[in-house]
């Protein structure tokens, strides 16, 4: 039966990361805002917390380990799902599970504070990696790490096939070398999953991702940059020199199958996309619920029954702005619905990344806009989610990759043939 | 109408009252009139289109309405039969119900086979072939909302099947999914809002095969028309109601024997019930820029004879203005994929620089684009549809609906003309149509309802 409501089970869950968001990532989040760089330490109370609740099992998918695969079925081609609902569900019936969970909950932090999500302990991409494709002795071994994730080089972005780091097998041990910039929480993270080739005239197929502890002699966190937004998240540029990690922290299958290509490393895409949409969701929220308020002091409501053209500009607008929100929402949750049931969502998870990226930023540069310099000053923090914003339209896939990689679903056309 | 009794250009042919004529206009406006005149074709000049034969008769005259059946009253007039809400299970779901995909996949073979085919014709003629009309009542269009009590399907309420439906029809067209979702909009309304009497009068009409032609009359011919405040008026006089006023997008006005129609009573808007052999009714034809299988008119109403219909403080009739905007986003959403599947094949098909334009970013991602913002619609239309079968509040989920399909749904029916280029242009194809149907998203009120 066709119903878009926040699951009931949920609903705990989403008011718990609401209240957490307001009352403890607000407080602090113009001041890492200025601060970039400094380690945000209350985070730590709130890493032991959300521990806490994980262990009594009332924060399913509080964060991004939460989007986790089938480990039963794991399969480039086919979806992730929620293991724990697998587990216990019966045949055909409709599921709600930790993806679900996760969008909904990232979004809530996000409407806290993006740059402060994104530096949660123990909640990192690279999590979200591990969580997707690690077998059972590497999620003992590395599912209480912090993990962030190294897949940028300075010569590559989005164009995986020109990833240049290496990974050679010596012994029982690879040995990695280049070098990655754009790791997210890189230097604060206690691993990193880090994106390198196992043969170059392979292509993509041979990329492999790998699980690198800090302290690994020969990775080196050389720099960390400044940003236009999220600056309470650190972006690290990490090197690579000789590196040697065991031959078990290769995630996955280290089998290069020319045939199956990339599946492996981009089924996690299928995972982190819709949470990325989510964040962007949430961090757009922000500024809408904001900006009604500030708006409605100022004598503007929105009338949902009366048609746009009939009110005032600045409520026109409004209502524009939240119902472009209210797809971007929607597409997203549909992508973790599919991920939780099992159904193939690539489609779904790279339409939801590019109509929440985009809307995002829309929403907080408009917001800006309707409240004027009560919107561009510091006093206030539309401008800061203005910036913050604008990231998620771009990591995880570019705005233009998502559109490259839906056109070639609905289109039926290979990369070959729509470059 | 002020602006026709004017003499400037302003007013006139969608321009600006604040134009005026120079010199060369003048010159050019008289040479226009004389490419207007009928005598270049009565002397064989230029060749009489039957379109223009049909425009002429059908907007220039105005006709009293179908003298109808006489509907007997029955029962009493206490509150009428209501269906319950569906119950949820409080699970996020995108799955429809058994007994809706069966409903859609009935519905969606008829749009296929039926309505698609018709569908140019239709255009052409401003109405809907009988043919396809009756075949729309043998698959059960009027009662879909109907309660099972009074000879309907609804077992509960129907807004998601509607939807559902409306979207099914509109793949195959959108003029005739308006033109055969109109009576069932009429026969919902009674069921939903309507007295004992009301129901037992008018809804056993819908349940047979020779269900009359019926229309919801919401929108008015008014600049920035705020149905919530609409001008034509009711009366109480000692014998029910009379209302005077016009309304227009009055779907199939000319055939109709029974409307629903609003009006301001007092101070807040209401739903009335008018039969066509009341008196005091004229039909006008209106053929607009789209949705034209629809036969859209207006009505003219004068002292016409009316019952209430519902609750008279506003609440029902704004209820009825929500499900009425729903069904149209779903229009929109059945027009939009009619849009993308089209569009798929052809830029794949359509050879330039010696490859299908399709293997082109520029081309490529606007169909990317179309989809994203096509399935975006969907899932908050569906949202507001289920909020609605579930008696929860939707009036905030059909207002971002409404703002989306008729926003996005329009870029849909823009890009879906400028993908085939030129040929996109011609009627040949019917990306047009559709570009001329998706403008009435947004701006109708009334016409259909889920």
């Amino acid at each position: 039966m066709i119903n878009l409501e926040t699951p009931r089970k949920h609903r705990v869950l989403v008011d718990q990361a609401h209240q957490v968001a307001m009352n403890m990532l607000r407080p602090i989040s113009r001041k890492y805002d200025r601060a970039e760089h400094e380690y945000p330490k209350e985070l730590d109370m709130l890493a032991a917390m959300i521990d806490g609740l994980s262990e009594s099992g009332t924060a399913e998918g509080a964060g991004a380990t939460g989007a986790t695969q089938d480990k039963a079925k794991r399969d480039p081609a086919k979806p992730a799902a929620d293991k724990r609902a697998a587990d216990k569900s019966e045949s055909g019936k409709v599921r709600n599970g930790a993806n679900l969970a996760s969008v909904l909950s990232v979004a809530e932090m996000c409407w806290g504070d993006t740059g402060l999500l994104l530096s949660m302990p123990r909640q990192g991409l690279g999590n979200a990696a591990i969580a997707a494709v690690a077998d059972e002795e590497q999620q003992r071994r590395f599912g209480k790490l912090w993990a962030s994730m190294a897949i940028t080089e300075p010569g590559m972005g989005s164009d995986s096939a020109a990833l240049s780091t290496t990974a050679v097998l010596d012994g029982d041990e690879y040995v990695i070398n280049g070098e990655k910039i754009f790791v997210t929480a890189g230097e604060r993270s206690s691993a990193v999953v880090v994106w390198a080739s196992l043969d170059k005239s392979l292509g993509r197929a041979a990329i492999k991702s790998f699980v690198v502890e800090k302290g690994t002699p020969g990775m080196k966190v050389e720099r960390l940059e400044e940003k236009l937004g999220i600056r309470a998240s650190d972006t690290a540029v990490i090197t690579f020199t000789d590196c040697r990690v065991p031959a078990g922290n290769l995630l996955g299958s280290p089998e290069i199958d020319v045939r199956a290509g990339f599946g492996g490393a981009m089924a996690t895409f299928d995972n982190t996309r819709p949470l990325v949409a989510a964040m962007a969701i949430g961090c757009a929220r922000a500024s809408l619920d904001l900006t009604r308020d500030l708006l409605e002091q100022a004598g503007v409501v929105v009338d949902y029954d009366r048609p746009a053209q009939a009110q005032s500009a600045a409520a026109a607008r409004l209502l524009q702005l939240e119902a472009d929100w209210e797809g971007a929402k929607l597409l997203t949750m549909q992508a973790a619905w599919m991920a939780d049931n099992r159904q193939p969502n690539s489609l779904e998870a790279s339409m939801a990344k590019a109509k929440a990226g985009r809307v995002g930023s829309q929403i907080t540069l408009a917001c800006v806009e309707l409240a004027g310099t009560v919107g561009y000053s510091e006093h206030e923090l539309l401008e800061k989610w203005a910036r913050d914003s604008k990231i998620l339209d771009i990591f995880e896939g570019t705005q233009q990759i998502q559109q490259l990689i839906v056109a070639r679903r609905v289109l039926g056309l290979s990369s070959a043939e729509l470059k | 109408m002020a602006s026709t009794s004017r003499h400037g250009p302003g007013g006139k042919h969608g321009l600006a009252s604040s134009e005026t004529r120079d010199p060369i206009g003048y010159a050019v406006a008289a040479l226009s009139k004389l490419a207007q005149s009928d005598l270049l074709d009565r002397v064989g000049l230029r060749k009489a289109t039957e379109q223009a034969v049909y425009t002429a008769t059908r907007s220039g005259l105005r006709t009293m309405a179908v003298a109808g059946r006489t509907f007997t009253r029955k029962g009493r007039k206490r509150a009428g039969v209501r269906v319950a809400s569906a119950d949820a299970r409080g699970v996020f779901d995108l799955t429809p119900t058994e007994d809706e995909q069966m409903l859609v996949q009935v519905v969606k073979e008829f749009a296929e086979e039926v309505v698609r085919p018709s569908a140019a014709e239709a255009d052409e003629a401003c109405a809907t072939p009988e043919a396809v009309l009756k075949a729309s009542l043998e698959i059960g269009l009027p009662i879909l909302g109907v309660p099972e009590s009074l000879g309907g399907v609804a077992e509960q309420r129907s807004a998601v099947g509607g939807v559902l439906v409306a979207e099914a029809l509109a793949h195959g067209d959108l003029g005739i999914a308006v033109a055969t979702l109109a009576p069932g909009a009429v026969a919902t309304a009674i069921s939903l809002w309507g007295s004992e009497q009301q129901q037992q009068t008018y809804l056993p009409a819908f349940t047979d095969d020779q269900a009359p032609a019926a229309a919801l009359a919401l929108a008015e011919p008014t600049v920035l028309y705020d149905a919530l405040r609409p001008a034509t008026t009711a009366v109480a006089g000692a014998d029910g109601y009379t209302l005077t006023g016009v309304k227009s997008g009055v779907v199939r006005g000319a055939e109709a024997e029974l409307f629903v129609v609003g009006a301001m009573l007092d101070d807040a808007p209401a739903l009335f019930l008018v039969e066509s052999s009341a008196g005091g009714l004229e039909i006008e034809a209106d053929p607009s820029m789209g949705a034209r299988a629809a036969g859209l008119t207006r009505l003219h109403l004068s002292d016409t004879p009316a019952q209430l219909l519902g609750g008279a403080d506003g609440t029902d009739y704004t209820e009825c203005l929500r499900l009425s905007r729903l069904a149209w986003c779903a229009l929109a959403v059945g027009t939009g994929q009619a849009v993308l599947d089209y569009v798929t094949a052809y830029v794949k098909e359509r050879q330039a620089f010696g490859e299908p334009v399709a293997h082109r970013q520029s081309v490529a991602f606007m169909v990317a684009d179309l989809a994203i913002e096509l399935q975006a619609m969907r899932l908050v239309t569906w949202r507001a549809a289920s909020r609605a079968a579930q008696g929860k509040s939707f009036a905030r989920e059909v207002a971002l609906a409404h703002q989306l399909c008729a926003e996005k749904g329009m870029k849909i029916g823009l890009d879906g003309v400028q993908l085939l280029g030129g040929h996109g242009f011609v009627k040949e194809h019917p990306v047009e149509r559709w570009y001329r149907d998706l403008r009435a998203v947004g701006l109708m009120e009334g016409g259909v309802l889920v």
